[in-house]
């Protein structure tokens, strides 16, 4: 009976996640900065597992960081994203994925005020069909992409040429997550394990081979704030929330970083190069940082990809020790190299943190 | 215009942030910008329901409103399901709209940060996107990014992006048809109307500064005066 309890307790905190049919809605940041996740996300789903996961070249931004950096009305937001609905009616479908998380919280956030609210959602009819001639159908399932992969943990476990283990002492590799705010603090009932047991990564790394490391600031901001990065002034606030999330993990001796939002996975990245400018402190060993990856380039690494086809030399923290450790082969000297084995050049390094 | 409260009460944001709070303060507790910034959301929302007029034009006219980070975090720990981070949306949209953000430092980076994400969105539609991410204002980013942008169209292409192209992919380019359709949700839904309110007041705070447009843009993008923080 009390198993029983804890079932049902348990239910509240799943998510109902379609297996096929996505419409998939690109993100901003991830396109700029992590442009090779989402290119293996196509790969691994749609050629891969052979699932069904249609792009259109007509969408465009979902306005999600203009809308919380405060610079476009809400309705404008809520516009923007009812034309995505539209093109998702046009191509037939009725499920959609978004690579972002701040496009996954502006959908859900719409979708439950228009619930709330259902004038609102007329009025927006209204501006869609004056500004664009435009009509739309709700989504029957909002996802990101992360709880796709969630989703097909197990079939990419299956096909696993690695595992997040070190190969040599045969242990699991020490990994904590980071699911990014917008993913479930707004709507915890819309993410697997809600805010307080978020497991949409955990599950990946658990199937995969890795052990998830606990650590106290869990479940704190990566330090984005939107106009608390995007504005130089600012980027005080962005340094010092991450710097105690380092802080906070360093005593557990993580090997890996794995982050669901595309922004989280940059500050998480490049405020280690930053910290390790000003004060000297890395937080990895022996002088590397903690590589910081997002789920579709560590899905990539389990599946035996390319390193360097996942992008991973645009990091700046430099992921050699995972590689290592985890025994994947790689060649250094193609880690620069542009298309079809074009020399140019090498990025300079930062003088304390170690990279090749 | 009427009273301010009531001008808050139109705001769905503010509808749904604001219902009782308690003051119970366990949204400061939990705010990651209250722990460097000179911030309290539960002071804020404690001046709200007061319904202060005064107090409440104070806030719009002030930095404290622009400390958020809008991450939300406040919103899953309140025991009343109310939001300060939506109510923040709320303050920060009015003070917008009534010109009262060029009376706070914080409150005029809303210049720089509208001229340049809404450039992206209605040139290239994406927020954010490498053609206008300029090394010199984001040193963060690394040499590993600063040698990204020197080789963008090799870089991209070797990564599978389809950058600057036609077609599906990582920064297509994206069709004008597509662009001509956002400028047209501009127009419709008040964002072209806040864009050239947030430029009006803009450039009479930089002329009573003393101040071209340019060097206005360049100083609120990059002065931080001390003070802000609580270790300062």
């Amino acid at each position: 009976m009390i198993y029983q309890g804890k079932q049902k307790i348990w239910s509240d905190y799943q998510k109902e996640i379609p297996d096929n049919h996505w419409f998939y809605v690109r993100s901003c940041i991830r396109q700029s900065f992590f442009p090779a996740s989402e290119g293996h996300f196509v790969k691994i789903v749609r050629d891969l597992l052979g699932k069904d996961l249609y792009e259109t070249p007509h969408h465009t931004t979902c306005g999600g960081i203009a809308y919380h950096s405060d610079t476009i009305p809400q309705e404008t937001a809520m516009t923007i994203v009812a034309r995505q609905f539209s093109l998702m009616k046009e191509a037939g479908y009725k499920n959609l994925v978004t690579s972002c998380i701040t496009s996954f919280g502006n959908y859900t956030e719409i979708l439950e005020t228009w619930r709330e609210f259902p004038e609102l959602e007329t009025r927006i009819r209204e501006h869609l069909w004056k500004a664009c001639r435009r009509e739309f159908d709700k989504p029957e399932y909002v996802a990101h992409a992360s709880d796709v992969v969630y989703k097909l943990r197990n079939e990419i476990a299956e096909k696993a040429k690695f595992r997040l283990v070190n190969h040599e002492t045969g242990e699991p590799l020490r990994i904590v997550e980071h699911i990014g705010c917008h993913y479930s603090k707004m709507f915890p009932h819309k993410g697997v394990g809600g805010a307080e047991y978020p497991c949409v990564l955990s599950g990946m790394v658990e199937s995969w081979g890795g052990k998830v490391i606990d650590y106290p600031e869990r479940r704190h901001c990566c330090g984005f704030g939107f106009r608390q990065y995007l504005v130089k002034a600012n980027r005080g606030y962005s340094v010092s929330n991450t710097h105690k999330k380092f802080e906070s993990m360093e005593p557990f001796h993580p090997d890996l970083i794995i982050t669901n939002c595309p922004g989280c996975p940059y500050f998480l990245d490049r405020w280690q190069y930053v910290i390790s400018e000003q004060t000297g402190k890395t937080y990895g060993q022996n002088g590397h940082g903690i590589p910081a990856l997002t789920y579709e380039e560590l899905a990539g690494l389990v599946l035996g990809y390319d390193p360097w086809d996942l992008g991973l030399q645009i990091h700046q923290v430099g992921p050699e020790p995972l590689l290592d450790k985890m025994g994947i082969a790689y060649d250094p000297a193609r880690k620069y190299l542009g298309l079809d084995e074009k020399d140019i050049m090498k990025p300079g390094l930062p003088t304390v943190l170690k990279c090749y | 215009m009427g009273k301010l409260y009531d001008e808050l009460c139109k705001d769905y944001r503010f509808k749904e942030g604001l219902h009782t709070c308690i003051n119970c303060g366990t949204c400061t507790a939990i705010c990651p910008a209250a722990e460097f910034y000179k911030y309290d959301p539960r002071k804020i929302l404690d001046t709200i329901q007061r319904k202060d007029e005064a107090a409440i034009e104070a806030l719009l006219k002030s930095d404290t409103i622009w400390y958020c980070g809008e991450c939300m975090s406040c919103v899953t720990r309140c025991p009343r399901k109310n939001g300060a981070g939506l109510v923040i949306m709320a303050l920060r949209n009015l003070s917008a709209k009534l010109g009262y953000f060029t009376y706070s430092e914080k409150g005029r980076q809303l210049y720089p940060l509208t001229k340049a994400l809404n450039y992206n969105v209605l040139n290239l539609g994406y927020c954010v996107h490498p053609s206008t991410f300029v090394f010199e204002d984001h040193p963060e980013s690394g040499p590993v990014f600063q040698w990204v942008l020197e080789h963008k169209e090799d870089v991209y292409a070797r990564l599978g992006a389809n950058f600057g192209k036609e077609g599906p992919g990582a920064l297509r380019k994206i069709p004008q048809e597509d662009l001509d359709e956002l400028k047209a949700i501009y127009d419709e839904t008040g964002a072209t109307e806040r864009i050239e309110t947030v430029e009006k007041y803009s450039l009479a705070k930089a002329e009573e500064m003393g101040m071209t447009p340019d060097e206005y843009l360049k100083f609120t993008f990059t002065h931080c005066s001390k003070g802000h923080f609580n270790n300062e």
